[in-house]
């Protein structure tokens, strides 16, 4: 088993602790896992991106140019990461505003409306988990039970009041996840 | 017991292994990619724990001179910066080779030179294995190549500085120091206590002169010139016996290659992706990953040319510097040639695989 | 004939040499000021038992080798970074007395941040500060404490603050500084100058074992070779010129 992801979108989305958690969640299943993101002024409003490796083996090189999956949440990464997901790879990404949606043909692509869920639940912070349990859905790599020990190892103690929000939001971007192609 | 498995960012790992190796103080300056080391040794505040020192300096300057002066006491002190920082603590890096004190130092390297870029390189090799100020002495010089590394290499940084009476730095990169990989934390060792600095470093550390013993002066000032060059040769004895003694390096399938790739630190990583794409290729790549750079396995790559290497690439995130050190190593045996993406990108394996093709395989 | 009685007896001294002062021939020029200084820092070390507590960090400049006249541990900081070295030793050892001794160029120009930042800090050390207005080791040349109008090596037609900037007082500076808790400055022209000098640094190593924050003595200074004075006239020429614009006395604590 060897997953190959890089996560992508705006500073802020939630993209370095969706890494985060599903690195954890690949410790708690006994995985070799390395977490790189990129970092400095980008971090700060611009655009932000992770790359998480899960392997049962040793993790050579922790830098990748093709990835099995892209998570993709905002143009900018789309423009940039859709040429580097492998040939017969994932793409999940959410249309809200991406204004030109992936083209190729290669390759899986799965849209999850996260922000729209997660606006008409009024709670903007369930956004990177909905967008979790969407991608999971996808690529089940861990167990649902391992993510949630993955996700309260990633959470400081004092954020542990909103793990039950969380495992629900995972939930439910599993049922809201849609294939296009 | 099982050891705990943790997590952790290769930066906020050198603050965890400082507080467990007994470190009694770390003295340092915020710059980007490192600045979580003293973030993290702030939040887990050790002073309240083993009672090790942490300060935020005004500079760089001021942080390596605080490391002179807490060294000159017999304390396991140590500081991290990156690139530019590293470059203004250069003038103390020779005055500790000088003085002989031991401490560490941590370079979390990004692309250079000037103010360069944030993003992680290795174009401080020069600066880190060739001493990197005035004067003639060297740095013993680390490359760890993982989170767990960076863990661990703090602790055999300390032995070493004591054990030499030198500066020793941990040349990491701004790779390993964001990146987050599982680690295995050592248990938390003591501080030396007084009577055990006096007792171990009772001939040269300042400790207080009592009625035993002379005055210990730490200094680097010479007036004689023939007793600076019998220091300066009792320096370069020390630094044959470190040659001697000290070296380590990783091997990964070289024991039938044709072809080498030499590489440290996180390009050793990617590059080991490269030898597996080269052997499925049907090519016969190993790669010989340097873990100390001073000293240099200069003996394992010229046995390496002796048994008949075809080849040599020495791939760098930088346009060419630890080239040198195998080329002088290789001596002419084979051809050594060099692949490097600098200022803060970094190579792909297929890059380096494409460049060991037209570079060495099919010249 | 009448025979020559010794009189030098225990019973009948009235001065002796501090114990704590080496027997090396000081390098120092006839008539420097640090010769006296280095002496008082003995006798204050030796008055307050503290030879075992005391670390000193000594600069470069004429004092580089202040190390070679105390029976004390010493370092020897890199130029200007004194303060940084002392920081890093009173830290790790908060049960010593740690001092610096240090010349106008080494404090107030290349080790002004060391020295701000230190006395910002309120480090528990004692600065002793050598003003001399110029550098002595290196052959005389202009310091950032010379006077306007002061010939030197690198100001030979006088110091012109068009060309060369304005002295200035650091202590002066320090003394507006939190971490500081005793600012003076003294001399050591004339006996009771010395007294009032010892009495200083006596309060500054006090201040520094009872961690009260950052003592800071400056000593102005002669620098009879430097200035191409005799002795004698380098201290009335110190009087009437250095000490106006760098007035005696006690500036906070």
């Amino acid at each position: 088993m060897k997953e190959e992801l890089i996560i992508a979108g705006f500073g802020g989305q939630g993209v370095l602790s969706t890494g985060k958690i599903l690195a954890y969640s690949g410790v708690m299943q006994d995985y070799e896992v390395s977490w790189l993101p990129s970092y400095g002024p980008e971090m700060r409003g611009g655009t932000a991106n992770v790359t998480v490796i899960i392997s049962d083996k040793r993790i050579s090189s922790p830098t990748l140019q093709k990835f099995d999956t892209a998570i993709l949440l905002n143009q900018q990464s789309m423009d940039k990461f859709e040429s580097q997901v492998k040939p017969g790879g994932v793409l999940i990404y959410d249309t809200n505003g991406i204004t030109r949606h992936p083209e190729r043909t290669d390759i899986k692509i799965y849209t999850i409306d996260a922000a729209e869920e997660a606006a008409k639940r009024g709670n903007s912070r369930i956004f990177n988990t909905l967008i979790l349990g969407g991608y999971l859905k996808v690529r089940p790599i861990v167990t649902l039970e391992n993510v949630f020990k993955g996700l309260k190892k990633s959470l400081p103690e004092r954020a542990w009041k909103s793990l039950p929000m969380n495992e629900e939001a995972i939930r439910i971007g599993m049922d809201i996840i849609k294939e296009v192609r | 017991m099982k050891k705990e498995v943790r997590l952790m960012k290769g930066n906020e790992v050198l603050a965890e292994a400082a507080i467990r190796c007994g470190a009694d103080a770390y003295f340092g300056y915020p710059i980007t990619p490192q600045s979580e080391v003293m973030e993290t040794l702030m939040e887990l505040q050790p002073w309240e724990t083993t009672g090790m020192v942490v300060l935020q300096a005004e500079s760089e300057v001021a942080a390596i001179n605080m490391v002179y002066g807490a060294a000159s006491t017999g304390k396991r002190v140590l500081t991290s910066s990156s690139s530019p920082g590293v470059s203004l603590m250069s003038e103390g890096f020779s005055y500790l080779a000088g003085a002989e004190l031991p401490c560490v130092v941590i370079n979390v390297t990004r692309g250079g030179p000037g103010l360069g870029t944030i993003q992680p390189s290795q174009s401080d090799y020069f600066q880190a294995t060739k001493g990197g100020a005035h004067g003639d002495f060297h740095l013993i010089t680390l490359a760890p190549s993982s989170v767990q590394e960076m863990h661990d290499f703090v602790f055999d940084a300390f032995e070493l500085a004591f054990k030499y009476r030198n500066p020793v730095m941990i040349l990491s990169d701004g790779v390993i120091g964001q990146m987050m990989e599982k680690v295995v934390l050592a248990d938390q060792r003591p501080r030396r206590t007084e009577a055990e600095v006096i007792a171990a470093e009772k001939d040269w550390a300042l400790t207080g002169k009592t009625a035993d013993r002379e005055e210990h002066v730490i200094t680097s000032l010479e007036l004689d010139p023939y007793a600076q060059e019998r220091f300066n040769e009792k320096l370069i004895a020390k630094y044959n016996k470190v040659r001697e003694n000290e070296v380590r390096y990783e091997t990964y399938k070289t024991e039938d290659a044709d072809y080498i790739i030499v590489a440290f630190g996180s390009a050793a990583r990617i590059c080991t992706m490269t030898v597996d794409m080269a052997r499925e290729a049907g090519y016969k790549v190993g790669l010989i990953r340097p873990i100390t750079l001073f000293p240099f396995p200069t003996k394992a790559i010229a046995e390496m040319a002796a048994k008949g290497a075809k080849g040599f690439l020495s791939a760098e995130l930088n346009h060419g510097q630890m080239v040198e050190d195998v080329r002088l190593a290789v001596n002419g045996k084979a051809p050594v040639e060099h692949y490097g993406r600098s200022g803060g990108a970094v190579f792909s394996p297929d890059e380096v695989y494409n460049a060991l093709l037209t570079k060495i395989i099919k010249k | 004939m009448a025979e020559l009685e010794v009189q030098i007896k225990e019973e009948n001294l009235v001065y002796r040499k501090s114990p704590l002062l080496t027997d090396k021939i000081m390098h120092y020029c006839p008539g420097c000021s640090h010769g006296t200084v280095h002496k008082l820092v003995a006798e204050v070390i030796d008055e307050l038992g503290i030879q075992e507590k005391t670390i000193g960090v000594s600069p470069v400049g004429c004092s580089v080798f202040a190390y070679n006249y105390l029976h004390i541990d010493w370092s020897q900081a890199a130029h200007g970074r004194a303060c940084a070295v002392a920081t890093g030793i009173k830290r790790t050892n908060p049960d010593k007395m740690v001092f610096t001794y240090q010349g106008d160029g080494d404090l107030a120009a290349i080790g002004t941040a060391e020295t701000i930042h230190a006395c910002n800090r309120g480090e528990n050390i004692a600065v002793i500060f050598i003003n001399n207005a110029i550098y002595g080791m290196t052959g005389g040349q202009m310091a950032p404490t010379t006077l306007i109008g002061m010939k030197t090596a690198t100001s030979p037609y006088g110091r012109d603050p068009k060309i060369h900037g304005f002295p200035y007082k650091i202590a002066d500076i320090v003394s507006q500084l939190s971490g500081t808790c005793y600012v003076t400055r003294q001399s050591v022209h004339t006996p009771a100058a010395v007294r009032k000098t010892k009495a200083a640094i006596k309060k500054a190593f006090e201040n520094a074992m009872a961690g009260k924050g950052l003592s800071f003595v400056e000593v102005v200074s002669t620098c009879n070779s430097g200035w191409k004075m005799s002795p004698v006239d380098a201290n009335k020429w110190m009087e009437e010129n250095l000490v106006p614009f760098y007035p005696l006395g006690d500036i906070k604590g």
